[in-house]
């Protein structure tokens, strides 16, 4: 045993194999985790489910707020007052934690419609509506308050609403899930 | 104590014969039977044995639930009710699998707080501990995925809550949080996930006890003085003395678990749970369950996602420094007069996090919860590390044999039996 080791210095074909199959195992082995990381991913059925959806808004009265589903994620639709679209509107925007105006929340001439994500962007939990210090959303769970822009004022949440994609097809007809392609 | 003797000597020809091949009865001989335990033994140490069996106790409840399971977000809630209400003792079995993550929890929260109070952290005992913490880790993850399975109002919002902390990682979050789900939101293939994954932590739980068990016969037993066994006449033999013992405490503590079971089955549970998931609402006050309220209460007290979701990992994480943020030579808080006020200062602190985590997270009670967050942490990081340079501990006996019957006289004249009531400090 002795005698072999103070020859080592001088690599051996067999110094190269065990390299060789050693990262070859290493390689192969990282390459099968592959597949099993992205079998945990949304699957090919529930991506298909994923397709965008028709919304009709001649039902909803002013001041009323819907929900509907997209990809199982709850959305809210709010035909909101022109007092709470002036509350919206008449804030400084810079004191805001994720400063955006409301006119970049809406879609032009429709300041009327507000489409947000109904989950609270602290946990998920969903908030309750016409509610809170600035009537728009609480969240019940943590604390978290949003105005009728859906911007985050107060609490541990810590960006506004998301906005999900969406186009109106009409005036009284939303798809949501699709972006107008201007 | 790792060169403790093996005496044991198989008696029969078949007995030689097996033992030659696989030496499993001399390795359960020399690890219970005549394993050394120190005589001064509390019955806080058995809750080692109480917690072995719960855990077999919701393994063995487990499977036969799964049996009657159907882990789909269609029919999952309708299949708890069957096995309560269809299956033969169902409600028995599923009564005795949900009480049981409590009780589990119960005993190991006293093991937790036994192995704090006496120092059994501290070197040569670190890996054991760590192992310990590694278990406790282990079964939140599987009292938190069971607890999604019914699929109530609870479960979902739970599982929501839950996996949203991960949301708070910058710039993978999100991904990470899909791949949890296996979609856009929490639904049927979280569920079908956190089926097999409950049924699967369960028994690396069990691998990792084999390991604490392993690294616990290393050093022995830490035991009230904290002192090492010095003699055999510190020490009697694991059986009889610890085996009965120990099954002793596990009948008492059956005892609690059947009063619960039978008496207040859904009273550590919530009624939300028993509403079908709905992902359109929430319910009022989404609450963990008791196990995790003190965690909870950290996680709620920073007014930052990011930050919660860090101080609560923090929170158990710390635990693992315990060995090297203790800074005092002595282990047991029994001769640490100082250690022992911020001890139970500590324990009273935990309590009333837990209490506010119980609590809607608005008002005096946010604030309680910071207040009661920097203390948790100030134990660990100042308390911990200062004490043990400023406190004067007291005189410690000389041996475990001296701090039981006493300082005798002549010395060594004592026979280990000698001694008429052995467990009088039992």
């Amino acid at each position: 045993m002795a005698e072999t080791t103070t020859h080592v210095a001088e690599p051996t074909r067999r110094d190269f194999l065990y390299i060789a199959t050693g990262a070859a195992a290493a390689v192969g082995g990282a390459t099968l985790v592959w597949p099993f990381v992205q079998s945990l991913a949304p699957d090919a059925a529930t991506v298909a489910a994923g397709a965008p959806v028709e919304v009709d808004l001649t039902p909803i009265a002013e001041g009323q707020i819907v929900k509907v589903f997209w990809r199982g994620k709850l959305i809210f639709i709010r035909h909101r007052t022109a007092e709470e679209i002036k509350s919206a509107e008449d804030v400084n925007v810079a004191s805001l934690r994720d400063p955006q105006a409301d006119s970049a929340r809406v879609k032009e001439g429709k300041p009327q419609w507000l489409i947000v994500y109904g989950n609270c962007t602290h946990l998920g939990c969903v908030p309750l509506g016409n509610s809170g210090e600035y009537n728009g959303w609480f969240c019940p769970c943590h604390g978290s308050v949003f105005d009728t822009s859906g911007r985050v004022r107060g609490g541990p949440a810590p960006i506004n609403l998301p906005i999900p994609p969406y186009s109106f097809a009409s005036d009284t007809k939303i798809i949501i899930g699709q972006e107008a392609t201007a | 104590m790792s060169a403790h003797p093996t005496t044991y000597v198989p008696k029969s020809a078949f007995g030689k014969w097996f033992e030659s091949r696989l030496p499993i009865a001399g390795l359960v001989h020399s690890s219970f039977i005549a394993f050394p335990v120190p005589r001064n033994l509390t019955y806080f140490w058995t809750f080692g044995a109480i917690l072995v069996f719960m855990l077999v106790s919701q393994i063995v409840t487990g499977v036969f639930l799964a049996m009657y399971y159907t882990p789909n977000a269609g029919l999952a809630f309708q299949s708890v009710e069957h096995i309560m209400r269809d299956v033969n003792y169902g409600w028995l079995i599923r009564y005795l699998h949900a009480n049981g993550a409590s009780m589990f929890f119960v005993a190991v929260y006293i093991h937790i707080f036994r192995n704090f109070y006496y120092g059994s952290y501290k070197a040569p005992r670190e890996v054991l501990y760590i192992l310990g913490v590694i278990i406790f880790l282990l079964m939140m993850a599987t009292a938190f995925m069971g607890y999604v399975l019914p699929w109530g109002q609870m479960s979902f919002w739970g599982a929501t809550v839950i996996t949203n902390l991960f949301s708070a990682i910058p710039v993978v979050g999100d991904t990470i949080v899909s791949y949890l789900w296996g979609g856009y939101s929490v639904g049927n293939p979280t569920l079908n996930r956190f089926f097999s994954l409950h049924y699967l932590l369960p028994f690396m739980i069990a691998g990792v006890v084999a390991l604490h068990i392993w690294a616990l016969h290393v050093p022995g037993q830490n035991n009230p003085t904290g002192i090492p066994i010095k003699s055999g006449k510190d020490a009697v033999p694991f059986t009889p003395y610890a085996t009965i013992k120990d099954i002793f405490a596990v009948v008492v503590f059956m005892l609690f678990f059947a009063y619960w079971v039978f008496y207040m089955p859904n009273y550590l549970g919530h009624a939300d749970n028993y509403i079908p998931a709905n992902p359109a609402v929430t319910p009022a006050h989404i609450v963990p369950e008791w196990y995790f309220l003190p965690f909870y209460a950290i996680l709620r007290a920073i007014p930052d996602k990011l930050g919660g979701v860090i101080a609560m990992g923090a929170a158990i994480v710390i635990w693992c420094f315990m060995p090297w943020l203790d800074t005092s030579k002595v282990r047991s808080t029994a001769y640490r007069p100082l250690y022992k006020q911020f001890f139970w200062l500590f324990v009273v602190v935990c309590v009333i996090l837990g209490w506010l985590g119980s609590r809607p997270a608005e008002g005096w009670y946010v604030i309680a919860s910071q207040i009661c967050t920097v203390y948790y942490f100030a134990h660990f990081l100042i308390v911990l590390p200062v004490l043990g340079f400023v406190e004067r501990p007291l005189p410690l006996p000389n041996s475990i044999l001296e701090s039981v019957m006493g300082v005798q006289k002549g010395g060594a004249g004592v026979p280990a039996g000698a001694n008429p009531e052995p467990h009088s400090k039992g």
